[in-house]
């Protein structure tokens, strides 16, 4: 078992720091999920297909993470309040190099 | 007045389940869905991704998905209200209910089955401050009537199949389509894609890549738009056109279910798992949109819900009448138009 630390900012600007299992094939929504920073509803909503952008986060940290996909990019380029560091966090796989990380979640798209 | 025995909102999978198994004990559903297609998530978000957790389907595309269930439910003869969304509900003296669309199409059932998911779709807007001055004084966000823009400067907004749907569309209506784009490269079907290269190269889509749409103008009419083709604003383009149609694709909202007296948790309806009731006799709710101790957000509990909800709502309508659960594979399939199907019988042949 091992967990690597994220720093997580939710819409209300309060900072989390959280333990995020990298053996449990989980994505930084499904962190953000399981430790309820996000009311159910408003986060994750198309399930982490990156096919909408209610995962939305601004990347904090010099972290070097993987390319976006295809499928990212185009979501990103028709979501809102898109920032050259926001990624979807569905698409972040968690794994040992993303110790440290920090991110904000974007606002929710009304 | 639309009069059925189970009005079901949401036309989704679990929905369009609800109807085959309120069909088996002899009831009629009828459906609301704010999109103007059945399906749900599976039709509107993903209808080209496969399912791996349908039992007895090892892989299943959504959109088939939803093909087969229209398929299972049609001798029940479901009756569809699509493209409005259910607005309110009144209780009836006769303890019946009334629900009512944002059209006006009123409904009557002595049980409502919400089957909402993760509620209406509604259109994604873009960030623009007086965005809402223009809303049906140019700014639309569907297109309804593509005879609305019959010889009309319009601009659409968007990367997605419908925004190039659109736009290969109204190139034969309009007299001027500009399609902007913050990117050069569009999701969409290939088909479509090459389509609207010839018509650019045609010179009858005017596309703007990369561009974005940053600002409206018009005296209580739309009047031009201010397109962004760099980061500096100075270099910001007019357009003047009469209509401006952002297709940023749908997002899914609890909407005025929440405003219906029942009691939300985590933007979810609760119910009580014996029936899938909620805090409202006669009000059900299956699927994504409820919540419950150890609720999945899956197909196949949508399923499940469907089905211990209609032998609630059989109860609920008939108090009085026994029943017995009886196999499909026994007493076969009865449908309201008419037609049977049953398992064939064995043949009974003497060997000589």
């Amino acid at each position: 078992m091992s967990d690597i630390k994220i720093k997580i900012t939710d819409r209300d600007g309060v900072r989390h720091e959280v333990d995020a299992p990298t053996d449990m094939n989980m994505n930084l929504m499904e962190v953000v999920r399981s430790y309820e920073l996000a009311p159910e509803g408003t986060i994750g909503i198309c399930g982490g297909m990156a096919m909408c952008a209610s995962c939305q986060c601004y990347v904090k940290s010099d972290h070097n993470l993987p390319e976006k996909s295809d499928d990212e990019e185009a979501m990103l380029a028709e979501a809102f309040n898109v920032r050259e560091n926001s990624r979807l966090g569905c698409q972040l796989h968690i794994t040992e190099s993303m110790d440290g990380l920090e991110v904000e979640l974007a606002p929710e798209e009304l | 007045m639309i009069k059925t025995d189970i009005l079901i909102i949401g036309a989704g999978p679990t929905g369009l389940f609800a109807v085959f198994e309120a069909g088996l004990l002899q009831l009629k559903c009828h459906l609301i869905d704010a999109l103007p297609q059945a399906g749900g998530q599976c039709s509107e978000i993903y209808p080209k991704k496969p399912i791996y957790d349908i039992p007895g389907f090892p892989e299943v595309l959504a959109g088939d998905l939803v093909d087969n269930l229209m398929e299972q439910i049609k001798p029940f003869q479901p009756a569809f209200t699509l493209g409005e969304r259910a607005e309110t509900i009144e209780k009836q003296a006769d303890g019946t209910f009334v629900v009512t669309t944002n059209k006006g199409t009123q409904h009557n059932a002595p049980v409502v089955a919400i089957a909402g998911g993760l509620g209406s779709f509604e259109p994604r807007k873009p960030l623009l401050e007086n965005l809402s001055e223009y809303e049906d004084n140019g700014v639309s966000y569907m297109i309804k009537d593509p005879e609305v823009y019959r010889d009309k400067r319009v601009v659409i907004a968007g990367g997605g199949d419908s925004a190039l749907d659109w736009s290969i569309f109204l190139a034969d209506v309009a007299s001027e389509v500009t399609l902007v784009h913050r990117r050069n490269e569009f999701r969409g079907a290939l088909d479509s894609v090459e389509k609207v290269q010839n018509l650019k190269n045609q010179g009858r889509i005017n596309l703007i890549t990369p561009g974005e749409i940053v600002g409206l103008q018009g005296e209580g009419q739309l009047e031009s738009v201010s397109i962004r083709k760099t980061t500096n604003a100075a270099e910001d383009i007019t357009l003047e056109v009469d209509n401006f149609i952002p297709l940023f694709g749908l997002s899914p909202k609890l909407g005025p279910i929440a405003d219906w007296g029942l009691e939300i948790e985590k933007n979810a309806i609760k119910v009580d798992t014996f029936d899938y009731q909620t805090n409202v006799p006669g009000i059900y709710a299956i699927g994504d949109v409820n919540t419950y101790p150890g609720k999945l957000k899956l197909i196949l509990c949508g399923f499940h819900e469907a089905t211990l909800m209609c032998q609630s709502a059989y109860q609920r309508i008939f108090p009085d009448k026994k029943y017995v659960l009886k196999y499909t594979t026994v007493g076969g399939i009865n449908g309201f138009d008419g037609s049977k199907k049953e398992a064939p019988k064995a043949v009974i042949k003497e060997i000589t």
